[in-house]
């Protein structure tokens, strides 16, 4: 991948199209981004499974991780800073935009009646990713009982989301490493 | 020292979010609506519902959205850089803790305990959406938001909403036109 220099601006202007184009967040952007790279040869097969499994392990935004992981790839540091700066510009254009818009006209009375009907459906639509993943997690009965306790203790208890995470990583990352002792002996 | 405030939430939510960006918003509610107050329950509601209809990542959208309402242009820069930072300072790290882990039975045993955790948190997302949850000299207090949940149109709304997405797979931005729409004739 070093024997042609890919441009700085052609990568930005792909990451910048993606973003501008794509509703519904990282995970719509996958195939978009793969689609693209293998478009302009960017990337071999092989490559792009492993910068996507990537994107979703690191914390952060997947989007963002993506343009990263692919930019880097592509042009080192400065093609990781193009491609995101190309991801995130359009979606910063467009929300401030629509900010400076709607703080305008929130108290009219007809966008409030609009959005009384909005926000049961966007709360509804939030649902739709917590449920799926919940089927797709929760194969052991002891991931039930996490997630109970990660939803009790946000909704209930107000403890922050992060010391979820945190407790989490530590806890299956003990289990794991007693685990791994325990066969081992 | 607001400014502080912002950049330290922002940075924070890009340092813990695992999982997508519906993952990233109990984390984004609890800083900005619960600890900060910087938006009310409706606001996030209307934000969320609006990332569901444009362009982008729904935690630069959010990012964007709320440093505008706390402190304009420069808020909003600021927020969305403070969101992203974490991920180019770790990502080298990443990328050799990758190489040397993803084969092994500890990232996967971590990964495993993580999903579960993740939907709780997406869960509760929605939950702090619909009540106010409090505890008052040991009582459990739960009040629905009604900003979000009016009577019960709202949560047959809600449930449509949910069904249409989940079973029929149908289209979120048309299911915010749709809501949009019904809102503005029944109510």
């Amino acid at each position: 991948m070093t024997g042609s220099k890919v441009s700085l601006f052609s990568i930005f202007a792909v990451f910048a199209k993606i973003g501008a184009f794509t509703i519904g967040g990282g995970y719509a952007m996958i195939p978009l981004i793969e689609a693209e790279m293998r478009r302009k040869n960017w990337i071999s097969e092989e490559n792009m499974p492993d910068i996507i499994v990537l994107a979703q392990s690191a914390p952060g935004i997947l989007a963002v991780n993506m343009a990263i992981f692919s930019g880097y790839r592509l042009r080192g540091i400065r093609g990781a800073l193009a491609a995101t700066l190309g991801a995130v510009l359009p979606s910063f254009a467009i929300i401030l935009a629509i900010a400076a818009l709607f703080s305008g006209i929130r108290d009219n009375p007809v966008v409030e009646r609009i959005f009384r009907g909005i926000r049961p459906v966007a709360v509804g639509l939030i649902l739709v990713p917590a449920v799926n993943l919940a089927r797709k997690g929760c194969k052991k009965w002891w991931a039930w009982l996490v997630l109970a306790a990660s939803l009790a203790a946000v909704a209930f208890l107000k403890v922050s989301p992060i010391y979820i995470i945190l407790v989490t990583i530590i806890a299956a990352a003990t289990v794991s490493i007693a685990k791994e002792a325990r066969e081992k002996r | 020292m607001i400014w502080l405030q912002l950049f330290c939430t922002f940075f924070l939510i890009g340092l813990f979010t695992f999982g997508g960006g519906a993952a990233m918003l109990s984390l984004i509610q609890t800083q900005v609506v619960t600890k900060f107050g910087w938006l009310t329950e409706a606001q996030f509601t209307d934000i969320v519902a609006i990332s569901q209809c444009t362009p982008g990542p729904i935690g630069v959208n959010c990012a964007t959205y709320t440093g505008y309402e706390v402190a304009g242009l420069a808020g909003s820069a600021l927020a969305t850089f403070a969101l992203v930072l974490p991920s180019f300072l770790i990502f080298y790290g990443i990328i050799r803790l990758y190489n040397k882990y993803h084969e092994t039975a500890l990232f996967g045993d971590v990964m495993n305990g993580l999903r579960p955790a993740v939907a709780g948190l997406i869960g509760a997302a929605a939950l702090i959406l619909m009540f106010r949850i409090s505890f008052e000299g040991g009582l459990l207090q739960i009040e629905t938001i009604k900003e979000n949940f009016r009577d019960w149109s709202s949560w047959a709304l809600m449930a449509a909403g949910f069904a249409a997405s989940f079973f029929f797979k149908i289209n979120p931005i048309l299911l915010i036109i749709a809501g949009g729409l019904i809102g503005l004739i029944i109510y």
